[in-house]
């Protein structure tokens, strides 16, 4: 581990949480309670995704009691502090039902979007972009979505059912798009629009004129995806007319010094993938914080996980497969050392929200984020006995702290209650088994 | 009756995928329609590098594609730009238009001065943008779009107060144009056929053979009709076959078959694999493109030749790799492997061995299937969920070699089918590790590295090149994914009577690949796409026997 040692991990994550930054937002633009703007708005909720690669080993995962006071066995051990801000849904199912058998895809591809896929593409978008549209369009980014995997590839936001939103994964590349000079510091002292800005936008303005000319010689299938792309540049427009306009002050907005030029090495080792993920959380909570965008999309690893423990012979995917069940500890030992890195990364993905400091509470309060996985026993690829978490209390629309044993029912109903906490007006998520009207309201205030 | 219905998928899979078969059915239809193909990474810094030279900076990543039948490039037909990828698109066109008009760059990219840098000039941006909006929209600019430009650059100079401040700002946004990032081609009906436009059938045949946009001599070819002509269009053809950036094109096209985006992510141990270094990962990856490039491009040789060939390019890290030694440490140098060395081919070059292998060892599955999808256009189906692995996963000591642990997963019924097409002819590379060197042994055992490709019996690794080389797929695979890669579409069952004339064609120059490519740059139904009849804007001069989808 050189001297990243899962002790060491889990104690960062400890000492982490008694951390704040940032100061609450000021005072005259939050009502008595500090719950909401003074105008009557309430703070407004944000919703995150975050992945990882190949289920779990149900011995050690899977807690033996449901509800409030459940047990953190040794695979989850690292979510053990932040009991009272996560939820963790188990024994859920993929139905696959007659679609083709795809290892790693099938089943993140029916977690996000309900539909078992055919074929590599999927049937429409996923649920973060329906959500994204619904609470996000007018940010300066509609979304954004990370990795720690180095690979632009592994993203599983997808625009449409071709297209997945392209991952960042350098921390120096993501931080220029954030916070380099076009980032709009709400809190910044003197405000001057930029004449930059307002010539690109009547650049754009004239380039968008053409898109008639173009639709015209294109069949229906390809306007779609035109019309995509129109609806991407008006953002564009939209991006430059807040460079134009003087932003709020947001005090939890506190963008950290910009990362140093050398850019961190590529490579899926697991103390590389460790030092990614914590500094493109750090970036996208932030992001958040300074309201940036209000839908975000983090993967720890590719669900076909390559990532590597040093010395170890066998990447993540291929242990699943290979490495023979420890008869006294029940499960693969080295297969579950790969699990334990996910889990406490997605411990201190939790955190980095609980760090930040928003009205009387957390940003994690006013957010809603779906952690969710390819496979249920990573030994055995299977598409039931699938483990979700939740976590954020949704502006309160969510109640935390309990394990909810889903009894075998479609992964489907993760996104519906996602979607409908969000405000998405569906009245059912999902197709043929997968369709669902189902809330899980043991979760829902 | 799992078992069964595994075994049934493999080898339907491989029947449906085989170009041969395909070629063997016989239709006439209507041509395919074109789809508007979104511009690939290579193809923007390809098209950008003509139009601005090599000293301009390109942005080395743009959002990835979709891989598609085999390739990025049909991918490209169904693409959309996600928000994350117009921000991308947005971020290089800012630092492309900064770079261009950059002091040190503006003097020999501008056809001309203004009069006062502080000041607009109308005259010098209109001719600017004239020149290069031909060259990124692949036709002549609107009057009203040469205007609406050259305002832009007008207002945006006075407001910042630098006429190369506004140009940039206003090319920046050309460079995020529908126009530039899209190819949409265009239609029209000439003599009852529906057809590109000449402007379209330029840009279809620069991409072909170029992997780029028309430069001004094509372009031109197309404005004046004689790319219309058939001795227009042969004249075309071999100029842009007889041009250094051929060689562009057929390295993408090989990058692309051979899935080499793979590299970006492409990691080793580096507790197993010490001498797999950055630096042998990217020279690996160039080494088996400047074989690739110099057998098929420089030397004009046949195709299949690739998978025996002994010549190849090395460096000194490579070498090093490789162990053997080269004259020059600085650079790359031409290297020629023994006769009787162990390494041939493509296959059994580090690029292959180590992208189809894990991270700390080999994996004969990964290269079997890697031969069976890439070379032979067959398609392996993915491994089934619900495999108990333990069943076969056995932790007895004494097993030392992946062919002992493979013999495992033929024993179960569910794994065998799909297998036994993957693993025989994988097992033929087992003489080489995960990071693509020579080893004598597996954990102390012998390696049996004999196996057989369909009726083909081999020993070793360069045997299993041999068979490579021999099957009748081998060059029926590359015409159907050099037929797709062209028309930006899978090749199917209506393209049969197209392949089989391509095949034999291509048979008969001797599998070069220079004439595969003339054949379809020559072929007629290249050009052919079904009018799109969205209320056409231009009827053309001679009306009467043709109507234009669109004007441009």
């Amino acid at each position: 581990m050189n001297g990243l040692s899962r002790r060491r991990v889990l104690r960062g994550v400890l000492n982490g949480g008694a951390v704040t930054v940032g100061l609450p937002l000021l005072n005259y633009y939050l009502n008595g309670n500090g719950t909401a703007f003074a105008d009557g708005t309430p703070l407004p909720v944000r919703f995150g995704t975050w992945s990882w690669g190949l289920g779990m080993s149900p011995a050690a995962f899977v807690p033996k009691k449901t509800g409030k006071d459940f047990e953190f066995p040794e695979e989850i051990e690292a979510l053990a502090p932040l009991r009272d801000k996560i939820n963790l849904l188990t024994n859920i199912t993929a139905f696959r039902d007659n679609s083709q058998l795809m290892c790693h895809f099938t089943g993140w591809a029916i977690s996000r979007t309900g539909n078992a896929p055919n074929s590599r593409n999927l049937s429409s978008e996923t649920y973060d972009i329906k959500i994204a549209n619904q609470i996000s369009r007018s940010r300066r980014f509609k979304t954004l979505t990370a990795n720690a995997a180095a690979d632009a590839r592994v993203s599983f936001s997808y625009e449409d059912p071709n297209t997945p939103n392209p991952a960042e994964y350098s921390p120096v590349l993501f931080y220029s798009r954030l916070f380099g000079p076009e980032f709009p510091n709400p809190n910044a002292k003197e405000f001057k629009p930029s004449p930059r800005a307002m010539s690109r936008k009547s650049v754009l303005s004239a380039v968008m004129q053409e898109m008639d000319a173009v639709n015209k010689r294109v069949g229906a299938e390809d306007r779609a995806r035109l019309d995509q792309y129109f609806t991407g540049l008006r953002h564009l427009e939209h991006q430059f007319d807040q460079q134009l306009t003087k932003p709020e002050p947001i005090a939890a907005c506190n963008p950290p010094a910009a990362p140093k030029d050398s850019d961190m090495k590529l490579g899926n080792e697991s103390p590389l993938v460790i030092q990614r993920h914590k500094m493109m959380t750090d970036l996208l909570a932030m992001a958040v914080a300074c309201d940036q965008t209000r839908v975000i999309n983090m993967a720890y690893c590719a669900m076909l996980s390559n990532t590597i423990k040093p010395g170890y012979e066998k990447p993540h995917h291929t242990t699943t497969h290979e490495e023979p069940i420890d008869e006294k500890l029940g499960y693969q030992p080295n297969c579950s050392w790969f699990t334990r890195r996910c889990m406490e990364g997605f411990a201190s993905y939790v955190q980095a929200f609980a760090n930040i400091k928003e009205g009387d509470g957390t940003l994690l309060d006013n957010m809603l984020i779906v952690a969710d996985t390819d496979h249920g026993v990573a030994r055995l690829h299977s598409l039931d006995g699938m483990p979700v978490f939740t976590a954020g209390r949704a502006g309160g629309k969510v109640k935390t702290g309990l394990h909810i044993d889903m009894k075998g029912t479609t992964i489907a109903r993760v996104g519906y209650t996602a979607l409908r906490t969000m405000g998405v007006d569906v009245q059912k998520f999902g197709d043929r088994s997968n369709t669902t009207s189902d809330l899980i309201s043991d979760i829902l205030v | 009756m799992k078992s069964k219905f595994v075994w049934l998928a493999c080898t339907v899979g491989l029947v449906l995928a085989s170009a041969t078969a395909i070629a063997q059915q016989k239709s006439e239809t209507q041509p395919a329609a074109a789809r508007a193909r979104l511009i690939t990474q290579p193809q923007y810094v390809n098209t950008l590098r003509a139009i601005f030279g090599p000293n301009v900076k390109y942005p080395s990543a743009l959002a990835p594609m979709n891989r598609v039948g085999g390739l990025v490039e049909i991918g490209a037909s169904a693409a959309v730009v996600t928000g994350g990828a117009l921000d991308r698109f947005d971020n290089g066109a800012r630092s492309i238009a900064k770079d261009v008009f950059d002091p040190s760059h503006r003097e020999y990219l501008m056809p001309c001065r203004p009069a006062s840098e502080m000041k607009p000039d109308d005259a010098c941006a209109r001719k600017f943008f004239a020149q290069v909006g031909r060259l990124l929209f692949r036709r002549a600019l609107t009057e009203k779009e040469l205007k609406a430009y050259t305002d832009i650059a007008h207002a945006s100079a006075v407001s910042l107060g630098d006429f190369y401040s506004g140009m940039s700002a206003t090319l920046s946004g050309m460079l995020v144009a529908p126009e530039f990032i899209y190819v949409a081609p265009a239609t029209e009906v000439v003599r009852g056929h529906s057809q590109l436009t000449a402007n379209a059938k330029a840009v279809r045949l620069s991409m072909l053979l170029w992997n780029s946009y028309p430069d001004s001599e094509l372009l031109t070819a197309a404005e004046n009709g004689s790319l219309n002509t058939d001795k227009g269009l042969v004249k075309q053809v071999d100029r842009l076959l007889a041009s250094p950036r051929l060689a562009d094109g057929v390295r993408n096209f090989f990058a692309d078959m051979l899935i080499f985006e793979s590299f970006e992510t492409l990691a080793k141990d580096a507790k197993i694999y010490p001498s797999f270094t950055t630096q042998v990962t990217n020279d690996s990856k160039e080494q088996t493109l400047r074989t690739i490039v110099s057998h098929l491009v420089d030397e004009n040789l046949d195709y299949r030749d690739i998978f025996t060939t002994r010549k190849t390019f090395l460096t000194n890290d490579l070498a090093a790799v490789y162990g053997v030694a080269i004259n020059d440490p600085d650079r790359w140098v031409p290297y020629e492997f023994p006769a009787n060395s162990r390494r041939g081919g493509l296959l059994t070059q580090i690029s292959f061995l180590a992208l189809y292998s894990h991270p700390g060892r080999s994996s004969p599955t990964r290269r079997g299937r890697a031969i069976r999808e890439i070379f032979l256009c067959q398609k392996v189906p993915d491994p089934p969920p619900n495999v108990d692995f333990s069943a076969i996963e056995n932790p007895d000591p004494t097993i030392k070699t992946a062919r002992a642990r493979l013999t495992a997963h033929s024993a179960n019924p569910v794994c065998a089918g799909c297998h036994k097409i993957t693993d025989p002819i994988g097992l033929a590379l087992e003489s080489f590790d995960g990071a693509g060197s020579y080893r004598a042994d597996e954990n102390g055992a012998v390696i049996d590295t004999s196996g057989k490709l369909n009726d083909a019996s081999f020993v070793d690794a360069t045997g299993l090149e041999k068979a490579l080389h021999d099957n009748p797929s081998t060059p029926s695979c590359l015409v159907q994914r050099m037929t797709s890669y062209a028309l930006g579409r899978q090749v199917g069952a209506d393209d049969a009577s197209l392949l089989s004339d391509v095949n034999s064609k291509f048979a008969a120059s001797g599998y070069r690949v220079k004439d595969l490519l003339r054949v379809i740059a020559m072929d007629k139904t290249f050009y052919a796409a079904p009018l799109i009849d969205n209320k056409p804007t231009v009827e053309k001069a001679d009306a009467g026997t043709s109507k234009v989808g669109s004007k441009s």
